[in-house]
């Protein structure tokens, strides 16, 4: 597979995948996992959907990185699919949407989301935030989504934008600006926060991190994911370089002090969450 | 014989809540009227006394010299195993609470040369020991075996299947096993009251018709009450009384013990199971404890050391045999748990104390656990369990709900690894396992086996097209297929006669209901060879690959996305549930022994590494001599939609037809399944749940990281514990071979991307 370069694609590459769609929108899936158990609360049926702007260093998932790819699927199919599963589900499992970046696909997310909501399937939103903007007609529909949203699971990459920038190729304004947001409006989330070596194990970053989500609203759990090198093959595979050779995932005790400077003892909520049924 | 007069009832039975059980043998309804349901958590439970500690330090120390001495410690080579052939024999006499041991030391195997003098001869060979001289003439020349019954009636046809291991593990040298005795009859009744009842039944079979099944019946009745009479001697050889009921918990626990001892002491079957025990054992502990009798930490103390007895059951085995059923498995399966048929569960604070043993005295694979699961159960006792399983990986789930159901009542024990048997009255004939993906390349090679390259099915042209072509495919499989039904049936009818003939299980059916209801258990394997190889003949385009001789020996498979059975693809499952039925109504065609009624399985224990090595490449791109999956798991690598699918796919094959078990072994990652203790339960608990309410019945469920097992095969003596679930049961993973431990490291482990 050819990697495409879409970091510098305006935003309205959204044109591009149907924003203005004949019959149902479609999205374009790069696979689904029947059995996510953290994707969010409960076990859920993670749809990763295909398409991102961001080049994250670490990325484990660089083949769904391309844009307007992948297999097309309905909100219905998808749902069907989804719904068979129904019984692992418990009190707090359903749906959970990844990718790539299903912001991406936002149309599409807010028909899923909708449609999964009438049929009485709890929704959790994986996003790293990249897309967001305040620009209409893009914030309103991200309002409407957030509507329909259960619970999301941002992922910080990094709380100095230069970094960020670094990291992934973008900065985090937008990305923050999207969290204050979504704090404002009380809506449900789970923090999220790659451990890197070399990238984002600093402690002052680390403490500048915890102090800002000490700021916000809803946060129901805050989670510091160690950077793994399960991703390397993939990269292999496609024939393109991986940015962070020789790195090693962080010792258990870095991993440990990331978690005493974000606090993510502090964040119990989710022990007794349930979604809005 | 005295009986048990009014006075005496009132004596044994007083704290008791009353009901039939006082006026005929029936446990159930004792269990029914004495029920102590306990819906909390785990925190009322009791570490373990010291005494248990000194005892468990002991067994485990004899486990590593067992296992420095190459397998085995000690062995019988003389006395001939009988319920009393051997003095009392004790592990530390001051401390046990439970006693007795199969022989007169701990950890001796002992001599069993009923199934057959080679066998016995053969197992003690491979462990450098040798049966005396004397026992080889009194069982070749003076007496027969079940083997040679066997052997004598074999036609030509079985003893091909058998050898070209279209059949495998058939039971004809060895205790077929399976029969889940009703032993909580000896505490709650006594020895003599179970005497007299045999008695009574005795008196009234066939009212002096001498036909040929009144004679065998009378016969093994006379052997039962017999049985009845050694179990009170051997008991009074460890100086106990078990002709009366037990009087309090302890006696409840050893009475119970004593008729399972009985059991392991004369048969040597492929599955020894314990049964269900734990309401009964809880009824006796809950009244010492109303009297003041008892504290927790004695109470657990008892339950712990029975268990630690059913950790040193052993028998010995031939090479042959450990290379099908790897790590000395003897199956003491103990089934805990359930929902009544009045809607109460059967959770007791004894349910917990079975689980707490695993970590009072650490891992280990036998006793066999398996939970009755239900979604009903209570909370506190799923969350529980689900925590044994991450720390332990030693428990198997099963669903209650679809064999409480199915087999009408919730009085049933798991009888062998995986199949339930209702325990009053219900008995299975079992044996074997018919290669369904060998019965394939049968279908593409005319009946020559791909492997010995003999004719050994039914000889048809064999399929010469550049492409199989499905319609013809399809009509030469029924030929090879009905021909295995009918050898492997056949060949169960032979092993069954001549083992109630030769090695009859005296002692077992004492302790059931004189008329029973037999049911006749067959097995598959390759079974999801079978189906993803008849899906790409469907779907894909397969050419085969043929050797000098026109044997299909490889396949090129153009279209290689056909669906494959594990991804909740109703194309590829649709086959399965076709195939199951198929071949369930192609072997009932046929005469079954005693007219039993037939039931299958898709469970494979270990032998899935053996059928494999003994099949060809399969259309599915499983190679030759590649073991094939487990039970009834996805064939490895065929699962593209994660965990769930794989387990509904699972879940579709109809139970109804495969009563026997339909087995799935989960491996996973602790990670995968959550990021913290308390996510990781809940995830299990959903899952279980998710697949039972979808009709899944059973699951094996391991949790550790790969890199654990490749480390464990480097450094086994780091890892003496490490325990791991295959289908069926449960080993240390240090005792399987090199081969099959290869096996459990390439099995599929849902890990987290």
């Amino acid at each position: 597979m050819k990697i495409i370069d879409n970091s510098n694609s305006p935003l309205n590459i959204l044109d591009q995948v149907g924003l203005e769609p004949e019959g149902p929108v479609k999205g374009y899936v790069h696979s689904v996992e029947s059995f996510g158990s953290v994707d969010g609360p409960g076990i859920r049926f993670v749809v990763f959907l295909q398409g991102c702007r961001m080049r994250c260093q670490y990325c484990h998932n660089p083949d769904t990185w391309n844009i307007g790819v992948g297999d097309e699927m309905t909100a219905d199919e998808l749902l069907d699919d989804c719904e068979r599963y129904r019984a692992f589900w418990g009190k707090t499992g359903g749906l959970t949407c990844s990718g790539g970046e299903s912001l991406v696909q936002i149309d599409f997310l807010l028909d899923l989301f909708t449609k999964a909501k009438a049929r009485g399937i709890s929704t959790c939103l994986d996003t790293s935030g990249n897309p967001f903007t305040r620009s209409e007609p893009w914030f309103s529909k991200f309002k409407q989504l957030m509507a329909v949203t259960d619970i999301s699971l941002v992922d910080i990459k990094h709380i100095n934008s230069a970094e960020h920038k670094k990291l992934t190729g973008f900065g985090n304004e937008n990305i923050l600006d999207m969290v204050q947001w979504m704090s404002d409006n009380h809506c449900d989330m789970w923090i999220r926060h790659v451990l890197v070596p070399e990238r984002t194990d600093y402690d002052n970053y680390l403490s500048e991190l915890g102090t800002y989500i000490q700021t916000l609203h809803n946060v129901q759990k805050v989670e510091v994911l160690p950077y793994h090198t399960l991703g390397v093959k993939k990269y292999h595979e496609l024939g393109i370089t991986y940015p962070l050779e020789g790195i090693e995932p962080p010792t258990a005790a870095r991993v440990k002090n990331a978690e005493q400077l974000l606090h993510t003892a502090d964040y119990t909520g989710w022990q007794s969450w349930t979604p809005d049924r | 014989m005295k009986q048990l007069d009014k006075e005496d009832i009132k004596t044994y039975w007083e704290g008791f809540t009353g009901g039939d059980w006082q006026d005929e043998i029936n446990v159930r309804d004792f269990i029914q009227h004495n029920l102590t349901q306990y819906d909390g958590d785990e925190s009322f439970l009791a570490g373990p006394t010291e005494a248990t500690t000194v005892l468990n330090n002991q067994v485990l120390n004899l486990k590593k010299q067992e296992r420095e001495a190459g397998g085995v410690l000690d062995a019988d080579n003389k006395v001939v195993a009988t319920v009393t052939s051997h003095a009392a024999g004790y592990l530390n006499k001051d401390l046990e609470t439970i006693v007795g041991l199969q022989t007169d030391k701990p950890l001796k195997r002992a001599f069993m040369p009923f199934g057959g003098i080679r066998m016995a001869e053969d197992a003690l060979e491979a462990y450098g020991y040798k049966a005396d001289p004397e026992m080889h003439k009194i069982f070749t020349a003076y007496h027969k075996t079940h083997n040679q019954g066997v052997f004598d009636v074999y036609t030509p046809d079985m003893r091909k299947a058998r050898h070209y291991k279209i059949v495998t593990g058939l039971p004809d040298a060895y205790a077929r096993g399976r029969i889940v005795a009703d032993f909580p009859r000896i505490a709650i009744y006594g020895i003599d009251k179970l005497m007299a009842e045999k008695a009574k039944d005795f008196a009234n079979i066939g009212d002096g018709e001498m036909t040929d099944d009144i004679i065998k019946l009378r016969e093994q009745v006379s052997d039962q009450y017999r049985a009845l009479n050694d179990m009170k001697k051997m008991a009074a050889s460890y100086g106990f009384d078990i002709s009366k009921p037990a009087t309090n918990a302890q006696e409840a626990i050893q009475w119970i013990y004593f008729g399972y001892l009985a059991a392991i002491k004369t048969q040597n079957g492929a599955a020894m199971s314990v049964g269900r025990i734990d309401t009964t054992i809880d009824a006796f502990i809950e009244r010492d404890i109303k009297r003041g009798l008892l504290t927790e930490e004695k109470a657990q103390e008892f339950i712990d050391h029975l268990v630690m007895k059913l950790r040193m059951v052993r028998f010995i085995r031939t090479e042959d045999y450990n290379s099908l059923f790897s790590g000395d498995p003897i199956w003491a399966t103990l089934s805990l748990g359930g929902m009544g048929l009045d809607g109460r569960h059967h959770i007791t604070k004894t349910a917990f104390r079975f689980l707490k043993t695993l970590e009072n005295m650490g891992a280990a694979p036998e006793p066999n656990i398996t939970l009755l699961w239900s979604e009903r159960l209570p909370e506190g006792f799923k969350r529980y369990a689900t925590e044994v399983s991450i720390s332990s990986s030693t428990i198997q789930y099963e669903n209650d709900d679809l064999m409480r159901t199915e087999w009408g009542t919730d009085y049933y024990g798991i009888a062998c690894c995986v199949s339930a048997q209702p325990i009053k009255d219900g008995v299975q004939f079992f044996g074997a396992r018919a290669n369904l993906a060998k019965a394939i390349l049968y279908a593409i090679n005319g009946g020559m086996d791909e492997i010995g390259e003999t004719q050994v099915g039914p000889e048809t042209e064999p399929i010469d097209s550049d492409v199989i072509d499905y319609n013809e495919f399809m009509k030469k499989f029924d030929v090879q297929a009905g021909w295995l039904a009918d050898v492997y049936v056949n060949a169960l009818n032979a092993i069954h006669y001549m083992h109630d003939k030769y090695y009859y299980e005296a002692a077992q059916l004492a302790l059931k209901d004189t008329h029973l209801d037999y049911t006749f258990a067959t097995g598959i394997s390759g079974f999801s060879h079978a189906v993803d190889s008849i899906s790409a003949i469907k779907y894909g385009k397969v050419h085969p690959i043929r050797d000098e001789k026109g044997v299909a020996i490889d396949f090129e498979v153009e279209n290689d996305d056909y669906p494959r059975y594990g991804n909740n693809d109703d194309r590829a499952d649709d086959i399965a549930k076709w195939l199951i039925k198929y071949f369930y109504n192609k072997m009932n065609t046929h005469h079954l022994y005693h007219g039993a009624k037939l039931s299958t399985s898709v469970l494979t224990i270990t032998s899935n590494v053996v059928y494999g090595k003994n099949t060809g490449t399969t259309p599915n791109g499983r190679q030759k001599g590649e073991p094939f999956s487990p039970g009834a798991n996805p064939a490895y690598g065929a699962e593209k939609n994660g965990a769930l699918a794989s387990l509904m796919s699972t879940a579709k094959i109809p139970y109804h037809y495969a009563t026997d078990g339909i087995s799935n072994t989960f491996g996973v990652t602790p990670n995968t399944l959550g990021h913290d203790d308390e996510t990781r339960k809940d995830t299990l608990v959903n899952m279980i749940d998710g697949y039972m309410t979808n009709n899944g019945m059973h699951l094996n469920i391991n949790v550790f990281n790969k890199e654990t097992l490749i480390d464990a095969q480097k450094h086994p003596e780091e890892y003496p514990t490490l325990t791991v679930r295959v289908s069926g049961y449960c080993v240390y993973f240090a005792d399987l071979t090199k081969e099959q431990q290869d096996d459990v490291i390439s099995r599929t482990f849902f890990e987290e991307m």
